[in-house]
Order: structure tokens, then sequence, then C-alpha cells
């Protein structure tokens, strides 16, 4: 379904972040994982049109949209979920909704999505979505309108990233009823296991490069096993894991 | 009426007919239709054009539209309107001012509403101002409104201006006594040559007074906009002023908070914000398959609100 044919990213200060990286992506779950600084966030923002790749071609259901803007590519079917969702002084919850569905909204739409990430609608469909919603709050509005647009691709870059332990916790269980659900596919860059854990592909990039592809058994193990080598990834990895699993 | 004053009152009044209740409309510099209730009086004034709106104390849950619409080019509107509202009220008053001209030389309208506001009283006060049409005359509006809160008095002030007008100076004062209550929000959006002013001078003298000003506007294209604010603390009192603005294209926008305390006790805050459309706002909107203008027009629509 998504094809990088060796993708190159160079900075303006010509510094190369993502060096000839060569994917297909037609699974259900992918995720994304690899050290900070390793190119997975700038990987994400190429696929959905904010960064121009450098060198390479982007082939999305056989159509190469290398040269599609951000719109086009929406239109397409690509999703994109921010790291930091962006706040907006003025527009609401709900018109943020209305916008990812593309057509009118009724509030039992709104309920729909907003219940899928723990909200309850009547309470947030007139919020604004200024500072006075939490990061966790505006991380689940974020993926709410992942989830109303229902696109072939839903890209989400760090979910885990800024939220509360309680969302946290939810947010697995939005992610394993997307994959019960999803008649795309969902590409995830994460540093969670029990994120990982539900993937059916799992990706290591590091130093912009792809270091590893392959399915979700033969990954993780060597991820988590090779945790005791302490790099910087797997025990964060690691900590998180036992922090989540003590919390239960 | 014709067609362009019915559009010209549903613009700044949202009126479709004659409203319920009080009202006068203003047309073309003149008084048009005038109505009375049991509770609220309005009397032309004698000495200078205008009229004085009373508004007996305990009157709840009505209200009293003032619209005035000019549709003749060239003309210049002065008019002065006093509202005496007595103690214990709760009412809303719609005020708003429509020009369409197309002619060639200046349209304008100065309202100056001046407002007594009795011991409890609370008023919610909604003014539009909007203009229209192709003649090369500028459409002036300069509205100024003047307030004096009794003790415990309340007053929402709701100002927009959205479109059409080509020069405004909008002054704005408030004298606020024992426990007093002045809230304004102001939105305003210039385009093409446009200059706005807006003027703001609280004077918080009662203990317990507070004010919080609140102005978002937007310029666009080469238009101008002047945000002042005074709050002067003379109490133990709270006051708040905040200009937010987005700028586009090549327009400017000035903003100079002041605040004054006079009194230890006076807590004063000011915020301003000016800056263009966040980038990672119109990124976000356009994975949503917006194009880059439908964003903007998303962003600043919201902004607005």
């Amino acid at each position: 379904m998504l094809e990088l044919q060796h993708i190159g990213f160079k900075t303006e200060e010509g510094k190369d972040i993502l060096k000839d990286i060569s994917l297909k992506i037609s699974d259900r779950f992918v995720a994304v994982t690899g050290p900070n600084g390793g190119g997975k966030s700038t990987l994400a923002k190429v696929i959905a049109g904010i960064y121009r790749p450098t060198s390479g071609r982007i082939i999305f259901d056989g159509q190469d949209i290398t040269d599609m803007s951000i719109t086009d590519r929406a239109k397409l079917g690509v999703s994109y979920a921010f790291q930091q969702p962006v706040r907006f002084k003025g527009l609401r919850v709900g018109d943020l909704l209305k916008l990812s569905m593309g057509k009118s909204m009724k509030m039992r739409d709104a309920c729909d999505y907003l219940s899928e990430v723990g909200l309850c609608a009547r309470d947030y469909i007139d919020r604004e979505l200024n500072d006075s919603l939490s990061g966790g709050e505006l991380k689940r509005i974020e993926i709410a309108t992942i989830l109303a647009r229902g696109t072939k691709l839903s890209i989400f870059d760090e979910p885990e990233a800024g939220i509360d332990l309680w969302s946290f916790q939810n947010l697995i269980r939005v992610f394993q009823k997307m994959y019960e659900h999803t008649k795309g596919s969902i590409l995830i860059i994460s540093h969670q296991e029990r994120i990982l854990n539900i993937a059916d592909t799992i990706i290591v990039i590091k130093d912009g490069r792809v270091e590893r592809c392959d399915s979700r058994s033969a990954v993780l193990p060597e991820l988590l096993g090779s945790a005791d080598g302490n790099t910087e990834f797997c025990s964060t990895l690691l900590d998180k894991n036992q922090e989540v699993t003590r919390s239960e | 009426m014709n067609e362009i004053e019915k559009n010209l009152l549903k613009e700044v009044a949202e009126l479709d007919s004659i409203p319920v209740g009080a009202y006068n409309i203003r047309s073309n510099g003149a008084p048009l239709m005038r109505n009375s209730t049991e509770n609220i009086d309005i009397v032309p004034k004698t000495d200078k054009p205008g009229i004085d709106i009373f508004i007996k104390a305990g009157t709840k849950g009505e209200s009293v539209h003032i619209p005035v619409i000019i549709s003749q080019s060239g003309l210049k509107d002065l008019v002065y309107n006093d509202f005496h509202i007595g103690e214990d009220c709760d009412i809303t008053i719609i005020a708003g001012c429509g020009i369409h001209s197309c002619g060639d030389q200046e349209t304008a309208h100065d309202g100056i509403h001046t407002f007594y506001l009795g011991k409890r009283a609370k008023l919610r006060y909604v003014e539009k101002h909007y203009a229209e049409g192709e003649g090369r005359g500028k459409r002036v509006m300069n509205p100024t409104t003047v307030v004096h809160l009794e003790e415990g008095a309340h007053m929402e002030m709701e100002t927009t201006q959205i479109a059409g007008i080509d020069d405004t100076i909008r002054k704005t004062e408030g004298t606020l006594n024992e426990n007093a209550t002045l809230i304004v929000k102001e939105k305003i959006m210039t385009t093409g040559n446009q200059f706005a002013s807006t003027d703001f001078d609280v004077d918080l003298n009662g203990e317990g007074s507070s004010t919080d000003v609140v102005s978002r506007s937007v310029a666009r294209d080469s238009s101008r906009q002047e945000f002042t604010s005074r709050i002067n603390g003379n109490a133990p009192c709270a006051g708040h002023s905040e200009c937010d603005a987005i700028i586009m294209d090549d327009a400017c926008v000035l903003a100079s908070p002041q605040l004054t305390a006079n009194d230890v006790d006076a807590a004063l805050i000011h915020e301003a914000a000016i800056g263009k459309i966040a980038g990672d706002q119109l990124i976000k909107l356009m994975t949503l398959g917006l194009t880059e203008e439908q964003a903007e027009q998303q962003i600043v629509s919201g902004f607005l609100r």
C-alpha cells in the first residue's frame, strides 16, 4: 500500500536525517521504533507531506505521491497525528472533528469518536482547543480526529509522549480496538513495548537508516534482549514497561 | 424600508422584522420607528440628535434594540444616546450601525453612548458595526461608549467590527464603583487599507471592582490597527486586559497597554500577543484535507467567533 523507495532527507544545514530508506508497508499495524534522533518523526512527516524528501520516491496505492501537497495526500487517504497536538484559540473540539469527517457532524458522531478516546462529547464538543486543555486531553482529541477521518493510512507520531499514565492505559486499548477495526494500515511511532506488542511488523530506524524490519515475533525479543546492553532507547522502554505493569 | 436597509438591519441587529419590545430605529440621520414599553421609555432629545432611554428599576428579561442604518452616501450622522438603567435591572441592549455606501463621498456615523447603571443592575450590551457598498467614498464609524457603574452593577459589552469599515476610532471609558464589574469583548477585522483604533480607559474606583477587557483582532492586507488600554486601579480591585492579534500580509498592529496601580491592593494584569498564524495550525488543518487558504479561513473565523 505504501512504498518508500530510497528516501533521503537532508536539512538545510546539510545534515542527513534519512539515508536511503526503502520500505514496503502493507500490514494492518506497523510500529516504527528506534533511538531518539534516529529519524522516525522525520520519516512520518515525509510520508504526510510536511517535509519533502531530498531524494527517493513515495508510492501510495500505486500512485507516486512524492510531489503532492499535504492537502492532496490527506484527500488520498493519509492521516497524520501530531506528536504535540496543535492548540487553536477560538477553534473548538467540535470544529476539528467536523473538519476531520469532512461533512456535517451530528452529536452522535462526535460522541462515537470522543468516547473511543475516553472523553464525553457533551463536555468537550464546545471546548476551545486552547491552553485550557491538558496535554493528555489534546492528545486524545488528536487521536479522535484520526478516527473520525478513517483513512487508508493513519500515522501516529509517539502517541504516548506527554500523556499521563491513565491516558496511556486507555491509549493501548484504543490502538487495540483500532487494530481490530481498521480497514487500512496504522503506522505508529512508539517506544512503548505495549504498543509494539500489538504490531504485525516492527521497523527499527537508527541513524537515519532501517536497521531492522521484520515481524513482531522476530524483532521484539531482540529489542528487549538488548535492553541489558544499556542502549538508551531500550532501557527507557523497560523502565516504562515496568512502571505501567506496576500500576495495573 | 427597502431591501438594502432590511439587509443592513439584519447584519447589525440580526433583525428580520420589527423587534419585539422597546426599539428605536434610526435611518439616514433621522428617527424611523420607535416603540416604548411599560418599563422602557425612549424619549428623543430636544437639544441635540439622539435619545434618552429610561429603564425602570427592577426591569428584568427585557431587551432594547437601537440599530442605526445609513444608505445615503455622503451622510455624516452624529447621535447621542443616553441609557438610564434603574437599580436591580437585568436587561439586554442591542445596538449597531450599518452603512451601505455606493457613492464617492465619505459616509460617517459617530454614536456616543453613555450608560448609567444603577446599583446591582445587570446589562448585556451587544454592538455590531458593518459597512458595505461599491462606492469609493470612505465608510467611517467612530463609536464612543461611556459607562458609569454604581455599586454592584455588572455590564458585559460585546462589540464587533468585521467588515467594510474603512476608518474607525473606537473609544470606551468606564468608571466603576464598589463591587462593580465591566467585561468587554471586542472583535475586529480590518482588510485593504482600513484603519482601526481602539482605546479603552477604565477607572476602578471602588473596592472590589473589576474589569476584563479582551480584544481579538485580525489585520489583513495593508490595514493598520492600534490598540490602547489604560486600566487605573484606584482601590483594592482586579483588572485584566488582553490584546490578541493575528497579523497577515502587509498589515501593522500596535498594542499599547497601560496599567496604573494607585492602591497597593490593586491587582492588574495585561497580556498582549501579536503574531501570524502558526505554521503548525495550518499544517494540522491541511492534514485534514483543507487547502492552505481554507485552513487560514477556518483559523481566522474561529479566532473571531
